[in-house]
Parts: C-alpha cells; sequence; structure tokens
C-alpha cells in the first residue's frame, strides 16, 4: 500500500457512503447564514465541503460541552465508579487549522497527570482532512502560525484536484480506510506535479498576515503586559465566553455534581468553562485574582501566544478566526495583535 | 454515545471517614479523617487535597497535619460556601472523599539546618500548621525557629490550645498579634507585620515561610527584605481555587502556572515578576 492514493471526484459520494455505513460520521453542514457546524452525516448531499470554519470547532466532540467523569451511589457513601463516554466517530472533512487545534488538545491531556477520559474518545476517533485552497475569509490568521498546511494528526487528508483528490494516508487506520472502500487509485507523475503546483499557488495565497514572525510573539506579550491596548479590549469585551467556546484550543472547565431525580445516584460532570467570566479566578470569601475584563482578555491572549511555548513548545492559536467572528463586541483578535504591534514599535 | 466503565482516572475519589470534629471558632473546624486501613495519606507539609461530596461537589482544602502523624490525617475548614457549609455537618462516622495529595508543599529540605521564620495570617496558620508539627517532631533538623502569627482579633484564633504549648516550649519564639484587641486580651495588638522587626534574626541563614491572604504578602516581604533576607530564602503559598487539581482546568492560573501544579507553595524570587501572583 503507497502512503498515498488518489479518489476519483466522482467517487466521493460512494467513499462518504463506505464511511457513514462503517461508524457515525461527521462533517461540515451548513445551517445558512454562511454558518456551519459539525453534525452527523450519512450522505454527501449533507455536507458542505466548501465552508467556513464551523461556528464551534471539531474539540466538541474530544471534549463535550458536558460530560460524565464519575458514577456515585450514595447508598454506598462515597462509593463511585469512573465512567467515559465514548463513541467511534469518523470526523470528515477537517482543516488543517483544526487539525492543529485537537493537537493541541493532545498535547494537553496527554501531559502528566494524564486525561484518561480525553485520551480514551481520542482513540476512538478516525480524522480524516481536507485541504484548504484559499482563504476562508478576512479573520483567518493561519499562513502566520503555519497551520494552513498539513502537519500530521489524521488519518487521511484530502486536497481537492481537477479530477481527483490526493490523499496522503497518514496511519494504519487510513490505510484499512483505503483498501476496504475499494475506490482508490494509484497516484500518478501527473497528480504528484498537480499537487506541487497547488501547494507553490498556496504559498502565494497565504502570506503572513501580521508583520510579526512565530518566534517573535512571546516577547511581544512580555513588552505589552501593561499596554493600553488591554484596556480598550475590556472596556468593549461583555465578558460572555464566546471567544473561548468557539476556540479550537480552549479547554478550561468546571465540575459539578448532577444527582438523579432519586438523589441517591447521580454523575459527576465536567462541563466548559470560560476564563473569560467574571468569578472564575475567585476563591472562597470572595478575592478575585482576574476581576478586570481587560486583565481576563490578557489573559486569553497569553494563554494563546505566550504561555504555551514554554510547556508545550507551540502557539496555541490555530488561525481559525472563529473568536475574531463570534464575538459580539467585535473584538478581533488580528486587529488586537496589530494594535499591540503598533504600539511596541 | 456509550457510557462505559473506566479501570482507573484522576478524578476518582478514596474514601476517608471523618474520626473527630472539633470546632475551633465559631467558623472553623478541625476534622480528623483516617483512610481505609490506617493508609498513611503521605502527604509534604503543604500540600493539598481535593475533598468531596457527592451530590455536592468537591473543593480544594490544605492539610494542616504533620506527615508525621502517620495513622491520620486533619483538615481546618471555614465554613464560607455552599461545600463547606455541608461538611461542617459531618459527624464522626461520617464518609468523605479524597483525591490527592497534590502540588509543592513547603521547602522542608532547604529549611534543615537554617533558621526558620514561619508567618502565618488568619487561616494561613492551617496549612503552616502542617510544616510547624513537621518542624516541631523533626526539632533537631532545624535552627532557630520562630513563629509569628496575625489574627484579626482573639475570637477568630486558631488552635489556641496549640499556640500555648509552642509558646512556652523554650525551643519555639512564638509571639502573636491581633489586629483589634478585646478586654481580656492581654497580647500585642496591631498588624503582623509589626511583629517583625523585634526578630533577632541572622539574615544569612534564615528562611521564611509565609502564609495568610492576598493582601498580607506584599506587606510581610518588604519587612522581611528590610531584615536582610534574600528573596531566594522566601516561600510563600499562594491561595487559588484549584479546581481539578490537575493542571488542566484553568481556574488557579496565574500566567504561566497552575498553582495546584506548581504552587500552591513558591519561592518569592521566581514569582516576584509575574503579575497577579501576589
Amino acid at each position: 500500500m503507497d502512503q498515498q492514493a488518489l479518489l476519483p471526484q466522482a467517487r466521493l459520494g460512494e467513499f462518504v457512503a463506505f464511511l457513514a455505513a462503517r461508524q457515525k460520521l461527521i462533517g461540515p453542514v451548513a445551517l445558512g447564514y454562511n454558518q456551519y457546524k459539525f453534525a452527523e452525516v450519512t450522505s454527501l448531499e449533507e455536507l458542505s465541503l466548501d465552508y467556513l470554519p464551523t461556528i464551534l470547532p471539531p474539540k466538541k466532540y474530544f471534549l463535550p460541552y458536558h460530560e460524565r467523569l464519575l458514577s456515585y451511589d450514595l447508598s454506598d457513601g462515597q462509593g463511585m465508579e469512573p465512567v467515559v463516554e465514548v463513541e467511534d466517530i469518523t470526523l470528515f472533512g477537517l482543516h488543517t487549522c483544526d487539525l492543529a487545534g485537537i493537537q493541541c488538545l493532545n498535547m494537553v491531556f496527554s501531559d502528566h497527570p494524564r486525561d484518561l477520559h480525553y485520551l480514551t474518545r481520542k482513540h476512538h476517533m478516525t480524522l480524516i482532512g481536507l485541504e484548504c485552497t484559499d482563504y476562508c475569509d478576512h479573520y483567518a490568521n493561519c499562513a502566520m502560525l503555519r497551520t494552513h498546511l498539513p502537519k500530521g494528526g489524521y488519518d487521511l487528508f484530502m486536497t481537492e484536484m481537477n479530477d481527483h483528490y490526493y490523499v496522503d494516508v497518514n496511519t494504519y487506520t487510513g490505510e484499512v480506510l483505503v483498501r476496504e472502500a475499494d475506490l482508490f487509485e494509484r497516484v500518478t507523475p501527473l497528480a504528484l506535479k498537480e499537487l506541487r503546483s497547488l501547494r507553490d499557488a498556496k504559498k502565494k495565497i497565504f502570506q503572513n498576515e501580521l508583520p510579526i514572525r512565530y518566534q517573535d510573539m512571546p516577547k511581544l506579550f512580555d513588552d505589552t503586559c501593561d499596554s493600553e491596548v488591554w484596556t480598550q479590549v475590556g472596556d468593549k469585551c461583555l465578558a460572555c465566553g464566546n471567544c473561548t467556546n468557539v476556540c479550537p484550543t480552549c479547554y478550561c472547565f468546571d465540575m459539578a455534581d448532577e444527582p438523579e431525580l432519586g438523589l441517591t445516584r447521580g454523575h459527576r460532570v465536567r462541563i466548559w468553562d470560560s476564563c473569560q467570566h467574571e468569578t472564575f479566578a475567585e476563591v472562597a470569601g470572595g478575592e478575585n485574582f482576574r476581576g478586570q475584563r481587560s486583565e481576563r482578555q490578557r489573559h486569553r491572549f497569553n494563554r494563546k501566544f505566550h504561555f504555551p511555548l514554554e510547556r508545550y513548545k507551540r502557539v496555541f492559536c490555530t488561525g481559525c478566526g472563529r473568536c475574531s467572528r463570534s464575538c459580539m463586541a467585535g473584538i478581533d483578535l488580528k486587529e488586537t495583535l496589530n494594535a499591540l504591534i503598533d504600539e511596541r514599535s | 454515545m456509550k457510557t462505559m466503565a473506566l479501570h482507573h482516572c484522576s478524578y476518582q475519589v478514596a474514601r476517608a471517614k471523618v474520626e473527630t470534629v472539633r470546632a475551633l471558632t465559631d467558623l472553623e473546624k478541625l476534622f480528623r479523617l483516617v483512610l481505609p486501613d490506617g493508609e498513611a495519606l503521605n502527604h509534604d507539609p503543604g500540600q493539598f487535597v481535593q475533598v468531596s461530596l457527592f451530590g455536592v461537589g468537591e473543593a480544594p482544602i490544605s492539610i494542616c497535619s504533620s506527615p508525621t502523624q502517620l495513622d491520620s490525617f486533619e483538615l481546618c475548614v471555614r465554613r464560607a460556601g455552599r461545600f463547606t457549609t455541608a461538611l461542617h455537618q459531618l459527624n464522626p462516622g461520617a464518609e468523605i472523599g479524597i483525591r490527592g495529595p497534590f502540588g509543592v508543599g513547603f521547602p522542608v529540605i532547604p529549611l534543615e539546618g537554617n533558621d526558620v521564620m514561619l508567618i502565618a495570617g488568619g487561616l494561613g496558620l492551617a496549612p503552616l500548621r502542617s510544616l510547624i508539627h513537621y518542624i516541631i517532631d523533626n526539632r533537631r533538623d532545624f535552627g532557630k525557629v520562630d513563629i509569628l502569627l496575625g489574627c484579626r482579633d482573639p475570637q477568630s484564633m486558631l488552635f489556641c490550645d496549640e499556640l500555648e504549648v509552642w509558646r512556652k516550649r523554650l525551643d519555639i519564639n512564638f509571639s502573636c498579634s491581633v489586629d483589634r484587641g478585646a478586654p481580656d486580651w492581654e497580647g500585642n495588638v496591631g498588624l503582623i507585620t509589626a511583629l517583625i522587626p523585634g526578630v533577632h534574626l541572622e539574615p544569612l541563614k534564615t528562611v521564611a515561610v509565609v502564609c495568610g491572604p492576598p493582601v498580607m504578602y506584599r506587606f510581610v516581604i518588604q519587612e522581611l527584605l528590610k531584615k536582610g533576607i534574600a528573596e531566594r530564602h522566601i516561600y510563600l503559598s499562594l491561595e487559588r481555587h484549584m479546581k481539578c487539581g490537575l493542571g488542566k482546568c484553568g481556574h488557579c492560573q496565574i500566567e504561566n502556572l497552575y498553582c495546584c501544579r506548581d504552587g500552591p507553595v513558591f519561592n518569592y524570587a521566581d514569582i516576584k515578576n509575574i503579575k497577579g501572583a501576589i
């Protein structure tokens, strides 16, 4: 089996049907008004493969908004059993920015102490990527973060060409899919040439969107810790938490107990939380360590461009643009970074 | 979506039995807890556990007993919210859940052979008590030991019986001060910072450990630096709301540090330039 294969465009529908018959298939679906979401599909017709980043990133399958961690039974004192909600899922049509987001989450949850809820679910996922050949819209800044090109993190990765999809087979799971689907052809020299010219064309389209280099980001945030920009961003911010909910690499959470109606049994659950919420860093007694919206916004940006570099050696922004797209107050990530860069120079 | 049993996870709790409950003040109770088969918690002084009551939730509580006490451990809990109110209603024999111990505790090894200055403010005495008991139980390994305690008023003073013992011991210099006196109070009145200048110490061989409410740190540190104690020789225990204890949930994060994983005890030199730490 080669590490690459070609899928004739005419047979994409059959491939989607094959995947859907195998296990639950999730892909981008249009909601109207230029909004998209990841949802279950069974056929190609339901998919919108030419899509803007979905409202919620694929993290909702890796780290669900609400998930059971433990089941307890008070008739046995503090007796409990760890549980995990898991399902075999194929995620289809993931853009490179979202694959990068999943890679970030993988790092965090496989870091010690490992999160076995996340890791169990991760092993039940099949990931099939789809290359962007042009910008989705002006909010994206993927070239700056170098997430506009595939860098692993998938089982199969598809690039649309004239008559075919060029498919990179990255894992044994991917190899099995290609073999069993029986729809793929061998890669031809012509196809390889076509892929190269497509990637060359991408180089011209995708250029660093901001006047700063990747490796200089931490320094920018060191220098602008007390910047006026944070006050201005804080003045606009509504502390709603949209930006962190839609972020593919935000993973802050809260825990709570949910008793069943009988009150003896119940579940301890994990729910998404947001560092933008007012009480996020509050302690018993009322002291709040990030009481100001400006402090919380600065924290959010630092958690993307500054802090993760030390521990995970990469920026935790994928350039997908979701935070800017969904901000009700119009806080724009690129604008904010530009303002910081301007102020420093 | 299927729900499957998971063999093991970081969120599972161990059972602990409440052995005794003692009211220390109107607001604080001391719980002595025993693990199954009398197993030791095996913690470092200054670490914390996540205490769980299913149906109510979980809260991080610092361990206030020394690891030298092997058969049980103690938690001093102030009634401050929903969870701690539920905890206060427990009687001996009740069961609670425990996760941990978590975090980096007090620097026991760097303290050995040095003079030790322990400074507690209010409820900060609870975590520091784990270190005080550890030092008392290994007293020969340490130099001169000073304990300074500051409280709001005499009524809110914790562990009064133990304070009397410390006051009487010749191998401990204990002094305390209250912000507001009471008619029968014969001790010092004033902020804890006023006690520091009077302590005789050799700055080069003194290590200070401070534990108290956030507002206290800045003023106490100023006084310690005035005494000539090096920044490297000052340790602080910081208060944050650790929800997961695993360095993930984000609630206790101070810039790039997680209080639950990198702390709660920090060296002052490491955090003095970190915004929002102190």
